[in-house]
C-alpha cells in the first residue's frame, strides 16, 4: 500500500497571532512552525500501517523552502520520502490542484489530509483533491482499518459517528481519534539523522491561478473585563445571565 | 440570477439551520439583486422554507432513502446549479462541509468557509470569515464567477419573510454509493456541541470522570450539551467528540460555562466565538478569567450544585 500524507506547515498552537504587509499576511517573525496537528494524527496512522503491513509513506507540502524543516520532521518521525511543490499556498484551490497534478503521475492507494489546518481553518483541501482526482472521500475520519482492499472507517457526525465500509483508493481527512494521543511521536536522534538522508523532492510551481484572495486580516477587539461574582451570591449570576446577557 | 441554498434534512425534516441559511441568503439577495432558491433531499416540510424568502425549492425524493452520501448528493446539487445560479450557500454542519470542497471543484467555484458577514457590494464579492481558530477575522475576495459560502453557526438571525414558493419534486436514485454506511451510533436525546445554544464544559479541575454528573446536571437544566478540555478526553474521562479547542471542536454557542478549566490558549481558541462565557475556577489567577464575561472564584464541588438548584428554581418560577 502506498500512502501520501498532506502536510500543512502551521504556527505552533501557542503562537501570538500578528499580521504584516498591510495586514495582508501572517507575521511569522519569531514563530515556531509545526506539522498541523490534524495531519500529525494522519501521519502517525500512516506510519502504523508502514510498521504493521509494510506500507510506504510519502509526505507532501505545497509551500516555499521554509516548510522543509516541517517536512524533515515528518521524515524523522518515520515517513519515507518528502515532496515539496514550490508554490506560495495562497488559496486552497491552488494547493488542491497542485497535489492533484502530482497525483496524475504518481499513484497512491490512500491519501490523508487533515480535517482542517489550524491556521486558516479552511477545511477545504481534502474534498477538493477528491473531486479533482476523482478519488472516493471520507471526511472527518476518527478511525481507519484496512485489510487487503477493504476499508472500515468511522466518520464523525453531529452527536455521533457513522461506521462506513468502503474500498481503496481513498482519501480521508484525519483528526483526533484516528490514533491515541500517547502514540504521537517526538523525533528522536536516530530519526533525525536518518531523515537527513531521506529524499526530499522539489517540484517547480505548476502555475495554477488563485480562486480567492485575502484582502486583509483583523484581530478581534479585546474584551471588556470580567464581572466577578462572589461564590455565595449565585442569585446575582442568574440575574446577570437573564437580564444582561439574556442567555437564560 | 439566483442563489441556491442547500437545506439539510434529518429523518425527513429540515434542520433548524436551514432557516438561518435561508435568512442569510435573503439578506445578501437584496444587495446582489438575486432570487433565493433551495435544494433539499427528502424533507416533508420543504414548503416551510417559503417563510424565509425562498421562492423555489427543488425537492429530491426517494422512498427507499439511504444515508447521506457526499458523492451522490454533490452530483444532484450540481445538476440544479445551472447557468442561472452564481451562489451556493451551505451551513457548517458535518455533511455540508463534506460537500463544500467537492462542490467547489464541480461548480468551478471560489469556496469560502466560516463566513460571518454579509456581502456589501455587488461589484466585488467580499466576505469576512473566522480564521486562526477565531483569533483573527479574514476578509476574502472571491475571484471566480461562481461562489460557495459556508456560513458559521449562530452568526445570523432567523428573519421571517413569507413568500409564495414553487416546489419542484424530482425523483432521485441512490445507486451504488461507494461508501456504505453500515451503522450509525448516535445518542438520540443528547444535543451535540455544534448544535447547542448552551455548552457546559469541564476540565481537569473536576478531578475524575465520577464527578461528571455536575457537568451533566448543569447541562440538563440549561438544555445544553456537555464538553471538556483536551486532557480530560486524553485521559479517557470523556469521549474525544467532547474535546473543544484548537485541536478539538470549535464552539460558537450563546452560553459557554467552563468548570475547572484553566483557559490555556489552545482551549480559548476554540471557545472565543461563544457569546457569553462563565468561568468557575478555584484559582483567581486562572487565565480563563481574562477571557470570561462572568466569573466565580470558588470550588466547583460547592458552586455547581448550588448553581444547578438555583437555576431550577429560576426556571420553575419563570415558566
Ligand atoms: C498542540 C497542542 C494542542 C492543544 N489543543 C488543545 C485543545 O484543543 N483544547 C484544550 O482544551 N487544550 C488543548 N491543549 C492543552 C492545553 O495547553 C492545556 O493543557 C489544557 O487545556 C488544560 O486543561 P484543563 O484546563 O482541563 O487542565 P488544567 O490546566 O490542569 O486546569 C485545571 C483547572 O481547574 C482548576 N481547579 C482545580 N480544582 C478545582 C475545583 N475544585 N473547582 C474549580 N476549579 C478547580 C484549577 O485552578 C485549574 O485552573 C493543547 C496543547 C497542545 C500542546
Ligand atoms: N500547503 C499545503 N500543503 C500540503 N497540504 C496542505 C496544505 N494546505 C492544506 N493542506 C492539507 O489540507 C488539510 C486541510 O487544510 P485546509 O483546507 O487549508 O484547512 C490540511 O490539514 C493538510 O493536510
Amino acid at each position: 500500500m502506498k500512502i501520501l500524507v498532506c502536510i500543512s506547515h502551521v504556527p505552533d498552537t501557542t503562537s501570538k497571532i500578528n499580521f504584516c504587509d498591510n495586514n495582508k499576511s501572517f507575521d511569522s517573525d519569531g514563530i515556531q512552525f509545526i506539522i498541523n496537528p490534524n495531519d500529525e494524527f494522519g501521519l502517525i496512522r500512516a506510519i502504523w500501517f508502514k510498521e504493521k503491513t509494510g506500507a510506504t509513506v510519502d509526505v507532501i507540502n505545497v509551500g516555499l523552502n521554509n516548510t522543509e524543516q516541517t517536512l524533515r520532521k515528518a521524515l524523522a518521525i518515520g515517513a519515507d520520502k518528502a515532496i515539496r511543490i514550490n508554490t506560495i499556498p495562497k488559496c486552497s484551490k491552488v494547493v488542491a490542484k497542485s497535489i492533484s497534478k502530482y497525483l496524475e503521475s504518481n499513484q497512491y492507494d490512500l491519501i490523508i489530509a487533515g480535517r482542517e489546518s489550524i491556521d486558516y481553518n479552511g477545511g477545504m483541501v481534502p474534498g477538493m483533491i477528491s473531486a479533482l482526482s476523482k478519488i472516493n472521500f471520507v471526511d472527518k475520519c476518527t478511525s481507519l482499518e484496512i485489510t487487503n482492499d477493504n476499508v472500515k472507517a468511522v466518520r464523525e457526525i453531529e452527536g455521533g459517528v457513522e461506521n462506513i465500509s468502503t474500498s481503496l483508493p481513498l482519501i480521508i481527512s484525519s483528526q483526533k481519534g484516528l490514533v491515541e494521543e500517547k502514540d504521537l511521536r517526538i523525533p528522536n536522534m536516530r530519526g533525525i539523522m536518518m531523515a537527513r538522508k531521506k529524499e526530499l523532492i522539489v517540484i517547480e510551481d505548476y502555475g495554477f491561478k488563485i480562486s480567492s484572495e485575502t484582502v486583509k486580516f483583523e484581530k478581534p477587539l479585546t474584551k471588556n473585563k470580567v464581572t466577578l461574582i462572589p461564590s455565595n451570591n449565585i442569585d446575582k449570576l442568574i440575574e446577570l445571565l437573564n437580564k444582561e446577557a439574556k442567555v437564560i | 440570477m439566483c442563489i441556491l441554498i442547500y437545506a439539510e434534512s434529518e429523518k425527513g425534516k429540515l434542520k433548524k439551520d436551514c432557516f438561518e441559511l435561508a435568512s442569510y441568503a435573503s439578506l445578501i439577495a437584496k444587495t446582489l439583486e438575486l432570487e433565493v432558491h433551495a435544494v433539499c433531499f427528502n424533507a416533508d416540510n420543504a414548503e416551510e422554507l417559503s417563510n424565509y424568502g425562498v421562492i423555489k425549492t427543488y425537492h429530491y425524493k426517494n422512498k427507499n432513502y439511504l444515508n447521506f452520501d457526499a458523492t451522490i448528493y454533490s452530483d444532484y446539487i450540481s445538476k440544479i446549479f445551472n447557468e442561472k445560479f452564481r451562489f451556493l450557500i451551505l451551513s457548517s454542519s458535518s455533511n455540508s462541509r463534506y460537500l463544500g470542497g467537492i462542490l467547489s471543484v464541480k461548480l468551478n467555484a471560489s469556496y469560502i468557509s466560516n463566513v460571518i458577514s454579509k456581502i456589501e457590494s455587488k461589484s466585488s464579492i467580499k466576505v469576512v470569515r473566522n480564521s486562526f481558530t477565531n483569533k483573527a477575522f479574514e476578509t476574502v475576495e472571491a475571484l471566480e464567477k461562481n461562489v460557495i459560502l459556508s456560513v458559521a453557526k449562530n452568526s445570523f438571525e432567523i428573519i421571517k419573510e413569507p413568500v409564495t414558493v414553487e416546489i419542484e419534486e424530482i425523483n432521485f436514485e441512490m445507486s451504488g454509493p461507494i461508501n456504505i454506511v453500515t451503522s450509525i451510533e448516535k445518542s438520540e436525546n443528547k444535543i451535540s456541541i455544534s448544535d447547542a445554544d448552551v455548552v457546559v464544559s469541564g476540565g481537569r479541575g473536576l478531578k475524575g470522570p465520577e464527578n461528571w454528573h455536575l457537568v451533566e446536571d448543569l447541562a440538563d437544566v440549561l438544555g445544553g450539551a456537555t464538553a471538556c478540555s483536551k486532557p480530560v478526553s486524553d485521559l479517557g474521562w470523556r469521549p474525544h467528540s467532547e474535546h473543544v479547542g484548537q485541536t478539538g471542536k470549535p464552539v460558537s454557542s450563546n452560553l459557554y460555562v467552563a468548570i475547572g478549566i484553566s483557559g490555556a490558549i489552545q482551549h480559548l481558541a476554540g471557545v472565543n466565538a461563544s457569546k457569553t462565557k462563565v468561568v468557575i475556577n478555584t484559582d483567581p489567577e486562572a487565565p480563563f478569567f481574562k477571557a470570561a464575561d462572568y466569573g466565580i472564584v470558588g470550588d466547583a464541588f460547592k458552586v455547581v450544585p448550588d448553581l444547578i438548584s438555583k437555576i431550577k428554581e429560576f426556571k420553575s418560577s419563570n415558566l
